[in-house]
């Protein structure tokens, strides 16, 4: 058998793959949380509730209203951006004026909310989702077994992560995007409805969070945790990267999954940490960030 | 005496003021002392030791202008070297297992300080965020933690090797001595020239920078001393509930001291105080109740009520009241 560092070939790639899969969340996830602090200025808490909100209503959606995967995938983030925007219309908006670290600890307020609310209806211990028929199997690559649904997660979110990238550097309304990230008044003055761009951007940005439940629901148990522990990752993340680019949000989540699979390869004890222990080099080499420009 | 007949009006008023404020310590002084025969003192300690680190946390977030969403970092580090300590070597007298405790927070904060001031605003919550989850993660590997369960039975032994703290009104006076330890060092660094320059950092950074003060070194002082605090507060807290436990170190306890420092008034020296005495009396009055497993969502919904609405705390409200109606 064929041996990487003392690692059988197959378990190298198969933690290789589960890393990617992993960096696509974290790209996922930081992508959205860049593209509202562009824009808003405040570190969306609530993110990881929003990520789990996803998953939840793709499980109850299948479980009481029959709704299957495939429509979840529209349907959850629509739903959860839906929600997004009434939490943007009805409280962020009138924080808006003040300093930015309330916008964080309301949101966190939110979170302890959705979060809380949840375990006492379906306690800590997940519900499992059951893998799609279409996606379930996979394919036989010879030096590694690739499942088909772990293909279709990669395959979609970096799908996503593109479709987000041209949409904000190649498109009017993301041309809006970036200039009401440069200067919001000069943008209102030129007739743009600036409020109603801030609301849609929030909605965007956790309709993208919803969209990672949605593909998560099936590879991990659903839990009404599971997002705040994923999210603190996803902070380091974005430290690591700074928020100021959005190809820079995709490269850094996926670069910080492949360095946390070969970190189970070859030292498990460490897997937790790793990508924290990537955060403090780099605020000693490069305090600003791998992209980020100085604040 | 001569001086006093050359006291200027404002001299007088300030020494009424001066006069006044020690006469509204005394007073606190005289309830603390008092207290644990009206209420349970377990209870009362916990209080304390809620408040000794809510007022550490808001020596940084109302002076400096820092806000840290990773201070269960520093409890959790007090709490888990006084009670390894103290478990581990029986010889060990309890006030050394705290000095103990609180030096090890004091070394982390050091650490966690100088890496976290690199950033500013929301990177450096994020930074210190993500700091404490480290922690929390070497914690649970830890092998003198014991992991899930944490340390039980830690022993409160004899202070000084000569009076038994197993009485619980002994102990209580015990933490309130620490804990008036810990709130006057506050209330000295917050009126010494050093606070004002942390609060001339909160206010314009920048001009504070052209003014000739090192900033970050500072701001570094003003982290360590907190940090240092909020472990005195958690190895307190472990030697009167004999437990050290993943609780402390979790990111909802640095979420909770956010909450009291909030409630009570961000930048005032009771508010702390006041704010963990509301959110440890709901917490516990809310677990005998049929609300007891809807604390969290309750606890968040006071967080945004907060932020929306009440953003100077009760006591700053308070002193704003008082302000406008007797001065």
């Amino acid at each position: 058998m064929t041996m990487i560092f003392g690692v059988p070939l197959a378990v190298f790639t198969g933690q290789l793959l589960l890393g990617l899969i992993n960096g696509a969340f974290y790209a996922l996830l930081s992508l959205g949380l860049a593209v509202i602090f562009g824009l808003l200025k405040i570190v969306n808490f609530a993110h990881g509730a929003m990520y789990m909100l996803g998953a939840f209503a793709t499980l109850l959606g299948m479980r009481y209203l029959g709704i299957n995967y495939w429509a979840a995938l529209l349907l959850a983030p629509l739903a959860v951006g839906l929600a997004g925007m009434l939490i943007e219309r009805l409280l962020l908006r009138r924080i808006g004026h003040l300093d930015h670290l309330y916008g964080l600890l309301l949101t966190f307020g939110l979170a302890l909310i959705f979060e809380g609310t949840l375990v006492n209806f379906f306690g800590v211990s997940g519900a499992r989702y059951p893998t799609p028929e279409s996606l379930a199997g996979g394919y036989q690559l010879g030096f590694m077994f690739l499942p088909k649904y772990r293909a279709w997660v990669l395959l979609a979110a970096i799908g996503v992560c593109l479709f987000t990238w041209y949409m904000i550097e190649r498109t009017r309304l993301g041309a809006y995007l970036r200039a009401g990230t440069e200067n919001p008044a000069l943008m209102q003055a030129f007739g743009v409805n600036v409020p109603l761009l801030v609301t849609l951007t929030y909605g965007f940005g956790v309709a993208l969070a919803a969209f990672a439940g949605v593909l998560a629901a099936p590879l991990y148990p659903v839990s009404p945790t599971m997002g705040s522990n994923l999210l603190i990752v996803v902070f380091a993340v974005v430290v690591i990267g700074g928020m100021g680019s959005i190809l820079g949000a995709i490269v850094t989540g996926l670069a910080m999954g492949l360095i946390e699979g070969l970190t189970k390869v070859y030292y498990p004890e460490a897997a937790n940490t790793v990508i924290f222990l990537v955060m403090i080099l780099v605020l000693l080499i490069r305090p600003t960030g791998l992209f980020g420009k100085e604040a | 005496m001569a001086t006093t007949q050359t006291m200027t009006p404002s001299m007088k008023r300030e020494r009424r003021a001066n006069l006044r404020r020690n006469a509204f310590y005394l007073a606190l002084i005289v309830i603390g002392l008092v207290a644990p025969f009206v209420a349970y003192p377990v209870f009362l300690m916990k209080v304390l030791c809620f408040a000794l680190f809510a007022c550490a946390f808001n020596l940084l977030l109302g002076y400096a202008g820092l806000l840290s969403f990773g201070h269960a970092a520093f409890l959790a580090t007090g709490g888990y070297v006084t009670g390894y300590l103290l478990s581990s070597y029986p010889a060990l007298t309890p006030e050394l297992g705290i000095l103990s405790g609180t030096a090890a927070a004091v070394a982390l904060g050091a650490v966690f300080g100088a890496l976290s001031i690199r950033r500013q605003g929301i990177y450096f919550a994020m930074v210190t965020l993500a700091l404490a989850q480290l922690m929390f993660f070497f914690y649970i590997q830890a092998p003198f933690t014991g992991g899930e369960d944490g340390l039980h039975g830690v022993p409160r032994g004899e202070l000084f090797g000569i009076i038994s703290l197993r009485n619980s009104l002994v102990m209580y006076y015990f933490v309130f001595a620490i804990f008036l330890f810990g709130f006057a060092l506050i209330q000295r660094t917050v009126h010494s020239p050093f606070g004002q320059v942390l609060k001339a950092i909160r206010e314009n950074e920048p001009r504070a920078v052209s003014l000739g003060y090192n900033v970050d070194a500072y701001k570094l002082v003003a982290f360590i001393l907190s940090a240092g605090l909020a472990g005195l507060a958690g190895s307190t807290k472990t030697l009167v509930f004999q437990l050290a436990s993943l609780t402390d170190a979790h990111w909802h306890m640095s979420g909770e001291v956010i909450l009291m420092t909030l409630l009570g008034g961000v930048g005032t020296l009771f508010g702390p105080v006041v704010g963990a005495g509301l959110v440890v009396s709901l917490q516990h009055l809310l677990a005998q109740s049929p609300l007891g497993n809807w604390v969290g969502p309750i606890l968040g919904a006071i967080f945004v009520l907060c932020v929306l609405s009440f953003r100077s705390g009760i006591v700053g409200e308070a002193i704003k009241m008082y302000r406008k109606n007797f001065k």
